[in-house]
């Protein structure tokens, strides 16, 4: 028996999502332009999607354009803004040192073109504090980029007052919410952001989808250049199939919420004190109490995570450890990096992220697994530095 | 047991011999460079459509495959005494360094610690036990293919860990068995540069990695008159005839590289033979020094033909060489490799 202890990276498909994706493919074929019976099917169930991602996020079905899913969204989010803002001396673009790739290299992007970009530092928690916010921002600051919950450690960011500071100087700001939609109630009101990036397949959807949530009346220009779909926002025939999959998602999303991420928040306190407990020499990383219910990092000291990650697949268990990189090997996270951490450190930790379908005979199997991994891989530590 | 795959047709049929053995392999490659550099496509060994290439092996074998992150270890390891060398007037094997350090210490620790016994390698070498409880290293069957030079300063201890199942084999055989497993690599052309300089440009490599090894110098004769000059004596190693730039009635060799005055000592080919060397850092293969001077065949590089020696033990890990006739080209830098017949005694480091 495998026990997938990954979610963040990405999340078995929920049956109802599964049927009705595959329905749809088979059997509802219709370009969403179309003016006649097949069009108009399609566009129905895109219509019928966009309300209930509009309903997850508390946004008016109309502010959100469908994307391949979180990479496209944030870029759409930082580009197309920093494109619509060009021509006004607003030429600076801020993030955090701890968000995804797809934020940092879009940031890198505009840098190569002559913007000036700012990278927030995080504290040893891995939160972001609002005064170092308050440092980078300037009044040609185009856009802050923050994300909501960090997929790595899980530490959830104080989103509300960074946005405020960054309306204050008259920037907009973003949140990459990949994390934390379907994790965590969301208001896109009460969070105060301008845009918003979630994707389908990390809370139990299809991979390829996504959406990005623009505030009504944000100026944005589009990336991709053809037809008019998505408001002239997203041009090019829409993904039916995956956006009915992200909207069922997030329906299914919609009504679990709150049980889901009680059992689930249940579970990973039962792993993480009993890994604790289990081995010894390990350390939680990042800040416990502003954290996602289903994820902890531990580090562990004298095992190498990358060797840890392969003995525990070899058991049957998968979890993470930094962020892949194109070969699938693991690089030291940037992210514990930001947070001060030694290379050393960051080479020692395990992500395990969990999610519908696990189960607490899982979590006690792994809690019981762990120490003879562990101590197995320290016995020949130990041997090399005799 | 590990399989460590690399991509190409040899480690790729070496892990499908013992899987196809019922042996219950895990594959490992190493991932060497900076995938993220944008450099892409090394294009020889390992580069990431090798690791590709190696995952694709192990699905069709149906083995669990990993790519272990080795660029810090590859580089203070391997590249870091490549340009090292080349900058202090040596020729480098980072072969050898790559087998001892990497394959046979990080790749087999991370092995040991997955609850292996075994690194098996797609070298053309064999290990064989002497039922004493030592190990004896081989020459592969195969001598056109044999790499046991690549392997002379395996320990005891690395060798008791090691499998090489290409060992009996041919190449021949080894492209035959890798088409009729259907492996995805079956036809894919074997490596032979250094796999991290896959243009060939070492002299371009070494200057990206220190600037001031192009610093030009002199070009001088055996008897000190200069003739010349160069750009660099990183572009040049013992025994080169091409790119000296001069012109002479015959043709003239590099005979010697002094990196303190850098000059270039250029001659007929008379003045590179020598019949005598001196070796350091050398490992003996059944872990204890030769008690006096013995008779091998030793080879001063890969496939150079072996030559009658006696080899004397000066010291614990250091040897002299003495030919029976004069060999061309000894180069600083280049491993001098102990053979008595088929069996690896030892090899050292050419002074």
């Amino acid at each position: 028996m495998r026990i997938y202890l990954d979610h963040n990276a990405t999340t078995p498909v929920d049956p109802a999502v599964v049927e009705l994706v595959s329905n749809v493919l088979g059997s509802q074929f219709g370009n969403a332009s179309s003016v006649h019976y097949f069009g108009q099917t399609a566009k129905a169930i895109i219509d019928e999607a966009r309300s209930a991602v509009a309903a997850l996020l508390g946004c008016g079905p109309q502010e959100i354009v469908f994307t391949s899913g979180g990479t496209e969204s944030d870029n759409l989010a930082i580009r197309g803004v920093a494109e619509a803002l060009a021509p006004t001396k607003r030429r600076h673009l801020i993030a955090s040192g701890i968000e995804h790739e797809a934020v940092l290299n879009t940031l890198k992007a505009f840098r190569k073109r002559g913007w000036s970009t700012s990278l927030l530092p995080v504290d040893g928690s891995g939160v972001i504090e609002p005064s170092a916010l308050e440092d980078a921002l300037t009044d040609e600051t185009a856009l802050v980029s923050v994300m909501h919950v960090n997929n790595e450690i899980g530490t959830i960011q104080p989103i509300p007052q960074l946005a405020d500071l960054a309306h204050r100087h008259g920037a907009l700001f973003h949140t990459d919410a990949v994390q934390s939609v379907g994790k965590l109630g969301i208001d896109v009101a009460e969070l105060g952001v301008d845009l918003l990036s979630l994707s389908a397949h990390k809370f139990n959807g299809p991979k390829s989808v996504g959406a990005l949530w623009i505030r009504r009346g944000s100026r944005l220009t589009s990336m991709m250049t053809g037809g008019r779909q998505e408001r002239n926002r997203r041009a090019g025939t829409e993904n039916v199939p995956g956006i009915a999959g992200l909207g069922e998602a997030a329906q299914l999303a919609t009504g679990k919420l709150a049980g889901e991420s009680a059992r689930v928040g249940a579970l990973r306190d039962r792993l993480e004190s009993g890994i604790l407990r289990a081995v010894s020499s390990t350390a939680v990383n990042g800040d416990i109490t502003q954290r996602v219910c289903n994820t902890t990092n531990i580090s562990f000291d004298r095992v190498e995570a990358e060797s840890l990650l392969i003995a525990l697949d070899l058991e049957g268990i998968a979890v993470s450890t930094g962020s892949a990189c194109s070969s699938g090997t693991l690089e030291p996270s940037h992210v514990l990096r930001a947070m001060g951490f030694s290379p050393h450190r960051a080479q020692n930790s395990i992500r395990f992220s969990l999610g519908l379908g696990n189960t607490k005979e899982q979590v006690d199997r792994v809690v019981e697994i762990m120490p003879v991994v562990v101590n197995k891989l320290r016995r020949l530590t130990a041997r090399e530095v005799s | 047991m590990v399989a460590a795959m690399s991509g190409g047709v040899d480690s790729s049929v070496a892990a499908a011999m013992l899987s196809e053995q019922g042996h219950d392999v895990i594959g490992l490659s190493m991932q060497l460079y900076d995938q993220q550099s944008g450099q892409t496509s090394f294009g020889s060994c390992c580069s990431i459509d090798d690791l590709h290439d190696a995952r694709r092996v192990a699905t069709k074998l149906g083995i669990p495959h990993y790519i272990l992150n080795f660029e810090r270890e590859f580089n203070a390891h391997v590249v870091s005494g490549f340009v090292r060398d080349y900058a202090s007037a040596r020729t480098p094997i980072p072969c050898v360094h790559c087998n001892g350090k990497l394959k046979f210490t990080n790749l087999l620790d991370r092995a040991l610690g997955l609850g292996a016994t075994t690194v098996a390698t797609g070298h053309y070498a064999r290990v064989e036990s002497d039922g004493r409880g030592h190990r004896v290293l081989r020459r592969g069957l195969d001598l056109d293919k044999d790499q046991s030079y690549f392997l002379f300063t395996l320990t005891q201890d690395q060798l008791a860990h090691a499998q090489f199942p290409l060992g009996e084999l041919s190449k021949l055989e080894v492209r035959a068995y890798a088409a009729a497993q259907q492996l995805p690599v079956a036809d894919k052309p074997d490596s032979h540069e250094i796999c991290f300089v896959p243009d060939g440009d070492y002299a371009g490599f070494v200057e990206r990695h220190v600037p001031e090894a192009a610093a030009p110098g002199p070009i001088a004769d055996t008897t000190g008159r200069v003739v010349g000059k160069h750009a660099g004596i990183h572009r040049f190693t013992v025994g080169q005839r091409k790119g000296l730039g001069l012109s002479s009635p015959v043709p003239l060799y590099v005979v010697s590289i002094d990196a303190g005055s850098r000059t270039v000592t250029v001659g007929p080919r008379e003045a590179i033979e020598r019949t005598m060397l001196t070796a350091s850092r050398v490992n003996w293969i059944s872990g204890k020094p030769l008690s006096g001077p013995t008779k091998v065949t030793a080879q001063i590089r890969h496939h150079h033909p072996q030559a009658t020696a006696v080899v004397r033990p000066t010291g614990p890990t250091s040897a002299s060489v003495e030919f029976e006739s004069p060999q061309p080209a000894i180069s600083p830098g280049q491993a001098v490799v102990f053979y008595d017949g088929t069996a690896v005694v030892g090899g050292g480091w050419i002074d």
